[in-house]
């Protein structure tokens, strides 16, 4: 699974590093997602998957499959 | 409706007055005759105070749809987008430009000049602050007399602490902004009056900030930080005091509604009630707290929106310069979306609901707002197990005109 945050649709509403902390942060100085792992194990599936349903800028997207 | 009257040139008389009042039987659920409507179609018009009719979204997917769609536009400097009261109609159009009225990159850029002291972590890091806030109020309530009214006692204290900490703004005036939000905010307030109070409320913060400007404190406080970008030339005075006066106002008034009335229906549902009391799992208050905005859903009179172009949606056109509104609780009592709607279930698996609104103009504070009402509730049915109301359902009155739902008084006894 590859996961990739798009700074500049981010809105800091937060909802990433709530769902999935080992996954996603905010930047101290405005709030705005920054990724702390782009391939997260299976064990962060469920997670990453309802943070990015949850982005209310639909600023996640998660490439599932054979990227590595 | 019948095929009839759908097949029809659009007739005035089928169009719905909106909003319309919860009933006070069934005080938390959306108002029922829109509640129908909305399980026909997602998307519908309704007819607003000023005779006006805009679009009213109840679809939870079209919800999301609309409000991340470009050609949206929350800018109500602009005409189209439709207003609450006769004074947010006047108001609005003297607005400065903030995060709260502008679109894309603008509206990023002062976003995220107040995200930051607002975040996940940050708002976490105030934790003990508010947990030690909602244990002295309610030290306060035991031992003073019996029965006490939530609302004073604990609804509007313990979030208005918090804000005033944030802003950088002295709790003791608490009683001038908390009249005036509640003036401001009604939509049954004469013109002038509400006019008046919301010029207070900006009065006041611009104050702070001015003080802030001249004096830098260094602070790490909201009005320190905008004060820091307006002496930078980032953005104007006005703009920077209206957004921390929106702070302040959206930081008590909706939060204070969800503590109230949240208390009543943990009364009303004391099987979910004692689900919360009895565990030691953060995920399960967490999860409480979800269940708990779907289905108080109190932001009823969110900020509206306006189309700029076209928009083909759920077999309908929005044109361009047509207004729209957000049905949030008819979306949180979608049935699809939430089976069996009506029930309070704390365990519920669906948690992506719509009380914090979504797209970029969703709520600023709402993970301040988590952190509150997780502190809030989980104390208050642990330290007072024996919580109940002191008066009938039917004495309680509910604030149907207001921009956030709720209730004026809950006097519990315990």
């Amino acid at each position: 699974m590859k996961v990739i945050a798009h700074q500049d649709k981010c809105v800091a509403a937060g909802q990433c590093a709530m769902l999935a902390p080992n996954v996603f942060d905010q930047r101290d100085e405005d709030g705005v997602v920054v990724l702390l792992d782009e391939t997260p194990d299976e064990s962060q599936n469920v997670q990453v998957h309802q943070a990015a349903a949850a982005c209310p800028a639909r600023a996640i997207a998660i490439e599932d499959g054979t990227t590595t | 409706m019948t095929g009839h009257a759908a097949d029809a040139p659009t007739g005035d008389l089928d169009i719905p007055n909106y909003p319309q009042p919860r009933s006070q039987g069934c005080p938390f659920a959306p108002a029922a005759d829109i509640r129908a409507l909305a399980a026909e179609q997602p998307i519908r018009r309704i007819r607003f105070w000023d005779g006006s009719t805009p679009w009213l979204v109840t679809g939870p997917d079209e919800l999301r749809t609309l409000l991340t769609d470009p050609r949206v536009s929350a800018d109500d400097r602009k005409p189209g987008v439709p207003q609450w009261s006769p004074a947010e109609a006047a108001e609005s159009k003297t607005r400065p430009a903030t995060y709260l009225n502008t679109d894309g990159p603008e509206q990023t850029r002062y976003r995220r000049m107040v995200a930051r002291s607002l975040s996940f972590k940050n708002a976490n890091a105030l934790r003990p602050v508010i947990q030690q806030h909602t244990d002295d109020c309610i030290d306060a309530m035991l031992a003073g007399p019996s029965p006490v009214d939530v609302v004073p006692a604990l609804a509007l204290p313990v979030p208005t602490l918090t804000i005033c900490a944030l802003l950088g703004v002295p709790y003791e005036d608490h009683a001038v902004f908390q009249r005036n939000a509640a003036i401001g905010l009604d939509r049954n307030s004469p013109v002038d009056d509400a006019q008046r109070a919301m010029a207070e409320i900006f009065d006041y913060v611009r104050e702070f900030v001015r003080r802030e400007m001249e004096h830098p404190t260094g602070a790490d406080t909201i009005c320190a930080e905008i004060a820091e970008q307006v002496s930078a030339g980032a953005i104007t005075f006005d703009t920077g005091t209206f957004m921390a006066a929106s702070v302040l106002g959206g930081g008590f008034e909706t939060t204070a509604n969800m503590i109230a009335l949240g208390t009543l229906a943990f009364l009303q549902n004391p099987d979910q009630a004692a689900i919360v009391r009895d565990t030691d799992d953060p995920s399960v208050i967490a999860n409480a707290v979800e269940e708990m905005l779907r289905y108080l859903a109190v932001a009823h009179a969110s900020k509206c929106r306006v189309a700029l172009e076209d928009i083909d949606i759920a077999g309908h056109t929005i044109r361009a310069g047509e207004g729209i509104v957000q049905g949030y609780p008819y979306a949180n009592w979608d049935a699809t979306a939430f089976p069996d709607p009506e029930r309070l279930d704390v365990v519920r698996a669906e948690r992506n609901h719509l009380a914090f609104g979504t797209g970029p103009h969703s709520c600023i504070g709402q993970q301040l707002a988590r952190v509150e009402l997780q502190v809030v509730y989980s104390t208050l049915l642990r330290r007072i197990p024996t919580l109940q109301l002191a008066t009938t359902m039917d004495r309680l009155q509910f604030k149907n005109d207001t921009r956030a739902y709720g209730v004026y008084a809950l006097p519990i006894t315990w």
